[in-house]
């Protein structure tokens, strides 16, 4: 057994105490530590993702228990994809805040970042429902503090409506989490997935109780409408690169429905049946819809960004109520593409504001840098809104493609294309009234000459495009990835066997009184 | 026992979830904690309720009841205690700084936004 899946969530872990207790007053030193942290992360993620990629499930057993009396952790192709994205993103979120300063304006944001992360990773490699509400937990606590990194009213203001959604958002896992405990008597996934297919026809009151609570905790992470709410204010007034990090946790939502509707309640299994067709399909499209609206209609750009963020989850969420393997392969492709694409938007946004009084959508004196500053907005907007050439585009075709003869597929096509057009005008509007207008406007006479932003952030912002249009040009050896990434979530045969009948302490104990 | 176990994780819910509809952070604080207990109570109660049963196998027990429930509860009690306290700390700062401890978004008006 390789202990290096456990790497990921012991590493992060190790470095955030190092950071307060020994590097507290000393930025240059908490950087160093972040940054090679993080490129560490980045080494042990894609040794990860190669282990698995070609189909290999990483089994780590906690204390050499067996499951599912132990917790495990299992690193498989979509898991191990899932934190290369994270790492790599955290490294570019990572020179945006060196370079921005940001992470000197407040104490412990390094620590905080690292403690994030460590949450993050958890989230997904863990194999075991109830390690995973620990660290959505740990992931939330971090991202409370990220939050409100450098204070502010607007920013507290926001922080307490982020806190208090998301404590609401842990209760009901936790009643999802019990009632699931009631009916089944284990908490394992792989144990769970053979145990829901053993309930009979006439007792499925509480587990079908249990997989909606669980669609709803999940629909709330990754900010499906209605449960939309909190995301608009607080990813808006949360710090630029925050926001950026946090792309990646609406992603948690949406990884955590795959995981679980594949694995433990799959599309063919009787008792919950219809749940993705009947409740989570309209919502994504309601999502994807009043997410484009929005960016028509923020007057704000930091507004914009987050109702953009709210339309992509919403194309996510349409690929993946599909259900089908083509459906999740372009849902991943997707969420790769968007979360790239968000999170350079929310550094730009954050560019922008940098020399900006405001950030509402009127004709204001021009920024510094603007030429650069306005380019980047020009090519993360086509990649957000899905125009040719870059990877939104390919995103949104494949799930076109895999929706066209579902029954569904005309709602699909209809609003995905509107809804595209519509943020095309939003972001066409937005780019032309903030960089092009600024020509117009006599620059204050008073106004100080501002110095255009450290290189780094512009290589931050630039970097994560520059990926995004990679992941246009390797567009073929991606989808293909997606493609046998899908197809192992449809085939989990060998996951349940690898966790299950892998041997460790207890490995045989029959449980007693079963449920 | 099943009827008085099951009626108070339904008040708990019922009053905490009116509390969290409140516009001010006190009551919707208020709320939150009642609504942690209701859910620890019902977490508790998933294992079974067993009265007067050992949580481990011993030799001469026959009936037992299920440990693992209140390794949980234990678990929720200790990050629902941390994240009131959290909470608590960011709605006193809010409300100190703004002077309101309103929880919705505050109203912004076309002059403010236009200066």
């Amino acid at each position: 057994m390789s202990h290096w899946i456990i790497a990921p969530i012991v590493l992060p872990a190790m470095l955030a105490p190092f950071i307060v207790l020994a590097a507290r007053y000393h930025i240059g030193i908490q950087r160093v530590f972040s940054l090679v942290g993080v490129l560490a992360l980045i080494a042990i993620s894609a040794g990860l993702a190669w282990t698995a990629s070609d189909g290999t499930i990483i089994l780590y057993q906690l204390g050499d228990w067996a499951a599912p009396f132990g917790i495990v952790l299992v690193g498989d192709m979509l898991a191990t994809l899932m934190i290369l994205l994270t790492s790599v993103l955290a490294l570019f979120v990572l020179l945006y805040v060196i370079g921005s300063g940001w992470d000197d304006r407040g104490r412990h944001f390094h620590a905080l970042f690292q403690f994030q992360l460590m949450g993050i990773m958890g989230a997904f490699l863990t194999g075991d429902l109830f390690n995973l509400f620990v660290f959505f937990e740990v992931l939330l606590i971090a991202s409370y503090g990220l939050m409100i990194h450098a204070g502010g009213n607007l920013r507290l203001r926001a922080g307490v409506q982020y806190v208090l959604f998301n404590l609401l958002g842990s209760t009901l896992f936790l009643f999802a989490l019990g009632s699931i405990y009631a009916e089944t008597g284990t908490l394992n996934m792989a144990d769970l997935a053979l145990r829901a297919q053993m309930i009979g026809g006439d007792a499925t009151v509480g587990i079908r109780v249990a997989s909606v609570l669980l669609l709803l905790v999940f629909a709330i992470k990754a900010a499906v409408v209605p449960l939309h709410f909190w995301l608009p204010s607080s990813y808006a007034e949360a710090p630029g690169p925050v926001a950026a990090l946090f792309a990646i946790m609406t992603k948690v939502g949406a990884y955590a429905i795959i995981r679980v509707y594949t694995l433990i309640f799959p599309p063919d299994l009787g008792v919950t049946a219809g749940l993705h067709e009947v409740w989570l399909m309209p919502a994504a499209l309601i999502s994807m819809a009043l997410g484009m609206i929005g960016v028509l209609a923020a007057k704000s750009l930091d507004r914009l960004v987050a109702f953009a963020v709210i339309g992509s989850m919403g194309m996510v969420m349409i690929a993946i109520a599909l259900m089908t393997s083509e459906g999740i392969a372009a849902a991943l492709y997707y969420i790769v593409h968007s979360t790239l694409a968000g999170a350079a938007l929310f550094l730009i946004v954050d560019l922008v504001k940098s020399s900006r009084s405001s950030l509402a959508l009127r004709a204001m004196p021009p920024i510094a840098g603007a030429a650069l500053t306005a380019g980047l907005f020009f090519a993360a907007a086509i990649a957000m809104t899905g125009l040719p050439p870059l990877s939104g585009f390919i995103g949104k075709l494949l799930i076109l493609d895999a929706s066209f003869d579902t029954q569904f597929g005309v709602w699909i096509w209809a609003i995905v294309l509107g809804a595209s057009l519509i943020s095309v005008v939003g972001f066409a509007r937005a780019g032309s009234v903030v960089f092009w207008k600024a020509n117009s406007v006599a620059p204050n006479e008073d106004a100080e000459p501002q110095d255009p932003a450290h290189f780094l952030t512009y290589a931050a912002a630039g970097g994560l495009v520059v990926l995004s249009a990679a992941f246009t040009v390797f567009g073929g050896h991606a989808q293909a990835y997606m493609q046998a990434t899908s197809e192992q979530l449809f085939a989990p045969e060998p996951y349940i066997a690898t966790v299950v009948e892998t041997e460790g302490k207890l490995s045989g104990a029959t449980v007693e009184g079963d449920h | 026992m099943e009827v008085l176990v099951a009626s108070a994780v339904g008040i708990l819910t019922a009053t905490g979830l009116y509390l969290v509809l409140r516009l001010r952070t006190f009551p919707v604080i208020l709320g939150m904690s009642l609504l942690t207990y209701a859910v620890n109570v019902f977490l508790f109660a998933s294992g079974r309720l067993t009265i007067g049963a050992p949580p481990i196998l011993t030799d001469s027990a026959t009936v037992y009841t299920d440990p693992l429930p209140q390794a949980l509860v234990l678990t929720a009690i200790v990050i629902s205690f941390g994240m009131t306290a959290v909470v608590v700390m960011i709605a006193l700062g809010a409300y100190l700084g703004t002077n309101d401890d309103l929880v919705d978004d505050p109203i912004v008006t076309d002059e403010e936004d236009a200066s």
